[in-house]
């Protein structure tokens, strides 16, 4: 197989040089084969993707012509497929099966896409190295030593591994950035809004975003185009139709202002990724554009201001888990006390920490002085962000402040783990599109990622200065996992 | 700002959870860790700045009530932990 992506593989396709059902068994050997090592599946579904793969070839052989048709895809699980069991990585739901589709899956398979499996994920989407996950910790391919990042660390070790074309996560705080950063592919989180959260297992609300994971900037922007764009079972989608993300990317970006945060650079970047983010910062130069520096004054708020907001929504969220219509039931001696053993025994450590916290900030006599206080700081970061954007077109800072850390090292603080989210939460907060980049290697051969952010609704924009620098470095970025 | 064992048992409580001798002491430890760290938004002055509750400042939106198709029930009551007929069985609520 050459190049790894799925415009190649489409182009492929459609001259008929491999037909969907060989490319379908192409990754599900290679998923057999890699998968035990990388552990990057809770769920594979070898029959349903090989009847779609067929459908798919009867398709191309009678001329149809769709913006996904026969590509192999895989799903974050906590993404809602019919008829296939969604977990969210958790013992609560370990036997869920909805009987519904999400609004992207509906749509990646009316665009003709493959659905390989489901991918793990910290439980809930809460962590940042997929090892709150209730079944298995998920490996990053360059290292099997290290976590993939999270929550998204499935989909991007799956990506990574090439154990699909082409995957979709979900970001709530860098769920989908930080594991790209960590596992050498692009992520990107739209702006919030622009992928309909319909069938999305609801962690914050305010803040979930839908988006994808893939080998390339294109993908991405391929992907994004099909599962996005206005949806009436979302309220909060948006509601104008989306621009032609692919067409765009052709635009030169020479002349765009870049504003780099002084605050991004100062404690708590690892010396490693600062030299590797230099190097981009370089490139960008070179491509033509005006760098300047901005100020993000209250980025160091975000983070605490987040883990108030995000467990304060998750904690009202995650009271449907009561054991009544879906999910786990472990019996009590009345309806309270089921409640509890449910509850208890369905949900892990991390999940409990976030509703406890969650409770606690939303309960009397707290409110006022947590959760109104912590939505106010969120009014001053999108204020620092409209400010910075005055002035400047995009945004560069880090993706993450290290590179992929080993597991079990911060399984035991979670703090620590929090703070591997510094550089993606505002972005969250803000609403903001954020494109997560490979623009480089540690020493001990580590991918590290850059993060683009633009205004609300420049999705486009950020894609477009990620494409141009992708191609500008030409970075090969195949672990060494064969 | 620690936060003691009793608040804990009570936000346990409200959050419908239970915890053993063990987790409470750890749960009240890492607690009380994480709202010393939140309380650094008390460093920020935020008289007079509206609250957000969503970025995009979306506003409410309203569409007819009509009539739709939905699941049939027999596709909802699949998940069901415990059922009878059409209905989801529950422990007793009501003394009898």
């Amino acid at each position: 197989m050459e190049e790894r992506s799925i415009l190649s593989l489409r182009e492929r396709l459609r001259r008929r040089e491999l037909s969907a059902e060989e490319l379908t068994r192409y990754f599900l050997e290679r998923i057999e084969r890699l998968d035990p090592k990388v552990k990057a599946y809770i769920t594979v579904t070898p029959e349903e993707a090989l009847a779609q793969a067929r459908e798919a070839d009867r398709r191309l052989s009678s001329g149809e012509d769709l913006p996904l048709l026969g590509i192999p895809v895989a799903i974050k699980d906590n993404i809602c497929t019919r008829g296939v069991r969604t977990t969210c990585a958790s013992r609560i739901l370990e036997n869920f099966v909805p009987p519904y589709d999400a609004t992207v899956v509906e749509r990646l398979k009316a665009a003709g896409a493959v659905i390989l499996g489901k991918t793990n994920l910290d439980e809930f989407a809460m962590g940042s190295s997929t090892e709150n996950s209730a079944f298995f910790p998920t490996r990053n391919p360059w290292n099997l030593e290290r976590v993939p990042g999270g929550s998204s660390g499935g989909s991007a070790a799956a990506v990574s591994a090439w154990l699909c074309a082409g995957a979709l996560g979900s970001d709530t705080g860098g769920s989908i950035r930080q594991p790209a950063s960590f596992c050498g592919v692009v992520g990107f989180k739209p702006t919030y809004g622009r992928v309909s959260r319909y069938g999305l297992v609801a962690f914050a609300s305010s803040l979930d975003q839908i988006g994808p994971l893939s080998r390339t900037v294109a993908d991405a922007a391929l992907l994004l185009q099909v599962i996005g764009g206005p949806d009436p079972r979302d309220s909060t989608s948006y509601p104008e139709p989306q621009p032609d993300y692919l067409s765009e990317l052709e635009r030169s970006p020479e002349g765009l202002r870049i504003g780099i945060p002084r605050e991004c650079f100062s404690e708590g970047l690892s010396e490693e990724v600062r030299r590797v983010l230099d190097g981009a910062l370089q490139a960008v130069k070179d491509m033509g554009c005006e760098i300047k520096e901005v100020s993000l004054p209250h980025l160091e708020y975000a983070l605490p201001a987040y883990y108030i907001i995000a467990p304060a929504e998750a904690s009202s969220n995650l009271a449907r888990y009561d054991g009544v219509k879906y999910g786990l039931r472990v019996s009590g001696r009345d309806l309270m006390d089921m409640y509890k053993k449910t509850r208890s025994q369905g949900f892990g450590p991390e999940v409990k920490r976030r509703i406890m916290l969650g409770t606690y900030a939303l309960s009397a006599g707290y409110y006022e002085a947590f959760y109104r206080k912590a939505s106010q700081i969120r009014t001053l970061i999108i204020r620092d962000f409209e400010e910075a954007f005055s002035e400047v077109d995009l945004i560069l800072m880090p993706a993450s402040p290290t590179p992929a850390f080993r597991l079990g090292e911060k399984t035991d603080d979670p703090l620590q783990m929090y703070l591997s989210d510094i550089y993606t939460i505002p972005v969250n907060l803000a609403g903001l599109p954020g494109l997560s980049l490979p623009v480089g290697f540690t020493e001990e051969g580590l991918p590290v990622g850059v993060q683009i952010i633009g205004p609300q609704l420049a999705d486009a924009p950020v894609l477009r200065l990620g494409h141009t620098l992708e191609k500008t470095l030409g970075l090969n970025l195949q672990p060494p996992l064969e | 700002m620690a936060i003691s064992r009793e608040e804990v048992l009570h936000v346990a409580h409200l959050a419908r959870l239970e915890f053993s001798e063990e987790e409470l002491e750890r749960f009240t430890r890492e607690l009380s860790s994480i709202l010393d760290y939140v309380a650094k938004l008390s460093e920020v002055d935020t008289s007079g700045v509206e609250p957000t509750y969503n970025a995009l400042r979306l506003e409410n939106r309203f569409r007819e009530d009509e009539v739709r198709e939905s699941f049939p029930a027999e596709e909802i009551l699949r998940n069901a932990p415990e059922r009878e007929g059409s209905s989801f069985v529950v422990p007793r609520v009501i003394k009898g």
